[in-house]
């Protein structure tokens, strides 16, 4: 039996895990008082179904502590008790243990917190509803609110003239709460005489008494003029109902339309569950297309004769169908970033009650779409970098207000597009990096610091190994291990970090990412007999610069001169030892991290879209090499790793 | 690859470097295929030829004459490629010539002999008198994963 059983574990537990997270926003939601009371019912929902998947697969702890829960949140729905921050508590901290209770389930292991205490407190919770609170506001002024509303909706026959649509009213007002909608066939005339531009129905509606008169108002503002409408609240303190106007439905005619549940149900997109491994399967088998499309393509420039023209054409046709096929592929790995953001507003609660600060947090950019492996890799580093922002970068209350800011530090998270990459940005309103710590610290760890750095070279620094300006190490940061993670984190993404700060106004961290992993449009360049692939998001231009602007510095090596800035020149072939011209004639601007790097090749082949293949599934990491792809020809390319080739020469010259 | 599973019968892959006869366990070999142009790698020993697209996976191509110090690496029609793959990990060996497969009983088996530190011993299991043959039979798993092909990078001096 349990056997049987077993097949649905995976499910179940990724609905429970939705659930948990709809359950946090949720109840995040309700604390600040943007939630309503659908909020509240989709909390409860989620409790209810997780209580009963987990007794179902005798998870008894989680089936145990959700009962508990619901018993809590239910109260909390029918108004016998308010909101209270102990109540809220002990919800979002059973939040996190049923998160521990089913990932242990999951993995067959004893979970390390059973949840007994949580019970615990949930049920002093519960038993304490007796308290003053119950008197306050809400309840206080709930006596006056009816139990339900009766709603009679009579239609004129030219309603839809105005182009009103009875059914959409409908639609708003189930979304308002639970509705039994009875509708009224008594105008209808015979079908012969029936005029499908008229409007012969009437409905009785009722609606539970949370809902406010006014939001239903709201819902007929349009068509008032248009029908009979009644709204009268029934059962409750207020004056005694008095009786529908309109028409009440004769028994044989009324057709119950069952009862819509509340929320945005129907709204919702249709979707299906699909495991992440079979749309990589998808994805690489249109990688080895698209490469199969470029070797014919190749192939076919050396057709001749009649046939020529008309397989070109075809060529070209399935070079258009496979870049679709595969940007429609790609598209099915896309999440949209909102999936890392949603984490925060609980991550910013915490730590603004531990640290005694108070911050806000403000996402923009949600809906940008990010591939589902980088989305994955990039929360670990975004926690990081809103530890630090609220840990270091806000100041506490009384010196803001000492400043002269809002007492209220406000975290921001942003994520939009920029050409083929995604910028996310995470930045605080606090005091900004202090240079001359930053400078001190600096020397203090023995970092080389040039003689005048720039600010941009300063923050710099923070990202060196074993960097921490911290004065006080917290338990929340300042370990030493920060920002240098960070920064490798997002690096192995193929992503760079750049970091601005103002003194007293704040600091601003931007992650530059790839919009995915798997495809790169890239500058095919020739060193020597050897092919490589420049990052096209890289490259700023690529000249033939003439020999006067070329420099010869001491102990530098060469810069090159482009509009009044010295760059410095590395020759590819003989960096990678690959040869090549000794002077060759193609100079490509590259730049990574905000530095740039002339790099000298023989040639520029061409620019591609040519598919990520890394080289560590078989062989190692190359520093300089991010990767390698497969050219129309069917032999590999190397797509060159330009930050990591600026880094490599700061390497070299500390050093 | 130990030298003590002595019960049990082995096929191995015989294939020449220099004058030498090599083995390699025949469960390890995927192919067998000619020597193609290999994408040359920055930073590595001259040993590693370079990598190249065996049916859109990229793999390693390691000169085994090269690696072992045995014979010239010329290239010709008759230069062939093992491809190895153990534990899901795939590189290419380049060999002078692949002559059979031969069966070997345990017991045929030999522990390498101690060379003292003139020979490289790490990467060879033991040593199979076949008849008249003798094969040195290669320790394909260390081979494969040792640091210079698929580990972590060596640290550069």
């Amino acid at each position: 039996m349990s056997n049987d059983l077993r097949r649905f574990h995976a499910t179940f537990f990724e609905e429970s895990r939705e659930g948990l997270e709809a359950m946090e926003t949720g109840l995040l939601d309700l604390e600040s008082g943007r939630g309503t009371a659908d909020t509240i019912n989709m909390v409860f929902r989620a409790a209810h179904s997780i209580k009963g998947g987990s007794a179902t697969f005798g998870f008894t702890k989680v089936a145990e502590l959700t009962h508990v829960l619901e018993t809590l949140l239910d109260e909390l729905r029918s108004d016998k008790r308010p909101l209270t921050s102990d109540a809220m508590d002990a919800m979002l901290a059973s939040v996190d243990v049923l998160r521990g209770l089913l990932k242990a389930a999951e993995a067959g292991v004893p979970p390390a917190d059973d949840g007994a205490a949580l019970v615990a407190q949930l049920n002093a919770v519960l038993s304490g509803k007796t308290t003053i609170a119950f008197a306050a506001a809400p309840a206080a002024a709930r006596p006056k609110a009816p139990e339900r509303f009766v709603i009679a909706f009579a239609p004129k026959a030219s309603m839809f003239m105005s182009g009103n649509d009875p059914l959409r009213i409908l639609r708003e007002l189930a979304e308002l709460g639970t509705m039994t909608v009875e509708c009224d066939l008594a105008g209808l005339p015979a079908f012969a005489d029936l005029d499908p531009t008229q409007s012969f129905l009437k409905w009785t509606l009722t609606l539970p008494g949370t809902v406010s008169e006014a939001a239903i108002r709201d819902a007929f503002s349009w068509v008032e003029d248009e029908c009979d409408l009644s709204i009268n609240g029934d059962g409750g303190a207020a004056a005694p109902a008095p009786e529908p106007v309109a028409a009440v439905p004769m028994p044989p005619a009324a057709t119950p339309v069952a009862a819509v549940p509340g929320g945005g149900g129907a709204s919702e997109d249709a979707s299906i569950r699909v495991q992440a491994s079979k749309v990589d399967l998808l994805i690489n088998l249109v990688g080895e297309l698209v490469i199969t499309q470029a070797m014919l393509k190749a192939v076919g420039g050396s057709v001749e004769g009649a046939v020529a023209e008309r397989l070109l054409a075809g060529l070209e046709t399935l070079e258009r169908n496979t870049r679709d096929l595969q940007e429609a592929v790609i598209s099915v790995r896309m999440l949209p970033v909102d999936a890392v953001f949603k984490r925060f507003p609980r991550l910013v609660r915490d730590l603004a009650g531990r640290l005694g600060k108070q911050v806000n947090l403000k996402t923009f950019g949600e809906s940008t779409e990010l591939d589902k492996g980088l989305i994955e890799k990039i929360s670990d580093p975004m926690v990081h970098l809103v530890r630090n922002a609220i840990d270091h970068g806000l100041e506490t209350t009384e010196d803001r207000i000492r400043a002269g800011k809002d007492p209220i530090g406000t975290i921001t998270l942003a994520a939009s597009h920029q050409g083929g990459n995604i910028l996310i940005e995470v930045s605080d309103d606090g005091k900004g990096l202090n240079r001359e710590r930053i400078l001190a610290k600096a020397r203090e760890k023995g970092i080389a610091v040039g003689d005048n750095p720039t600010d941009a070279e300063v923050w710099n620094l923070i990202f060196a190994p074993g960097f921490s300006t911290a004065a006080a190490v917290t338990d929340l940061s300042g370990r030493g291990v920060g920002m240098d993670v960070v920064r490798r984190n997002i690096q192995s993404l193929g992503g760079e970090t750049v970091l601005q700060s103002t003194t007293g106004k704040g600091t601003k961290v931007t992650i530059k990412l790839p919009l995915t992993l798997a495809i790169l449009d890239g500058m095919t360049v020739g060193v020597g007999e050897e092919v490589y692939v420049l990052p096209l998001g890289h490259i700023i231009e690529s000249m033939k610069p003439s020999a006067e602007n070329v420099r010869t510095v001491s102990g530098e090596g060469r810069v090159l001169k482009v509009r009044g800035e010295y760059l410095p020149m590395v020759h590819l072939g003989s960096h990678f030892g690959m040869g090549g011209q000794e002077r060759p004639p193609i100079t490509v601007i590259v730049e990574g991290d905000g530095q740039k790097l002339a790099l000298e090749v023989d040639e520029l082949i061409g620019q591609q879209q040519v598919v990520v293949k890394s080289l560590e599934t078989n062989y190692r990491r190359i520093d300089g090499i991010s990767g390698a792809t497969i050219l129309g020809d069917g032999r590999v390319a190397l797509i060159l790793d330009v930050p990591g080739l600026i880094r490599g020469r700061h390497v070299v010259k500390a050093a | 690859m130990n030298s003590n599973r002595n019960d049990v019968a082995h096929e191995f892959l015989a294939f020449k470097l220099g004058q030498e006869e090599y083995g390699v366990d025949i469960l390890s070999v995927q192919e067998i295929r000619g020597y193609d142009t290999v994408t040359r790698v920055p930073e590595a020993p001259d040993y590693i030829k370079g990598v190249i697209n065996l049916r859109g996976v990229i793999v390693p191509v390691v000169d085994l004459r090269l690696k072992f110090k045995l014979g010239t690496a010329t290239y010709d029609e008759f230069t062939v490629m093992i491809v190895l793959n153990l534990k899901g990990k795939v590189i290419g060996a380049v060999v002078d010539g692949v002559s059979d497969v031969v069966q070997v009983d345990g017991e045929q088996i030999r522990p390498t002999p101690e060379f003292g530190g003139i020979i490289d011993t790490r990467f060879i299991s033991g040593i199979a008198t076949v008849g008249e043959r003798m094969l040195i039979l290669l320790d394909i798993e260390s081979l494969i994963l040792s640091a210079d092909i698929t580990g972590t990078a060596p640290a550069i001096a």
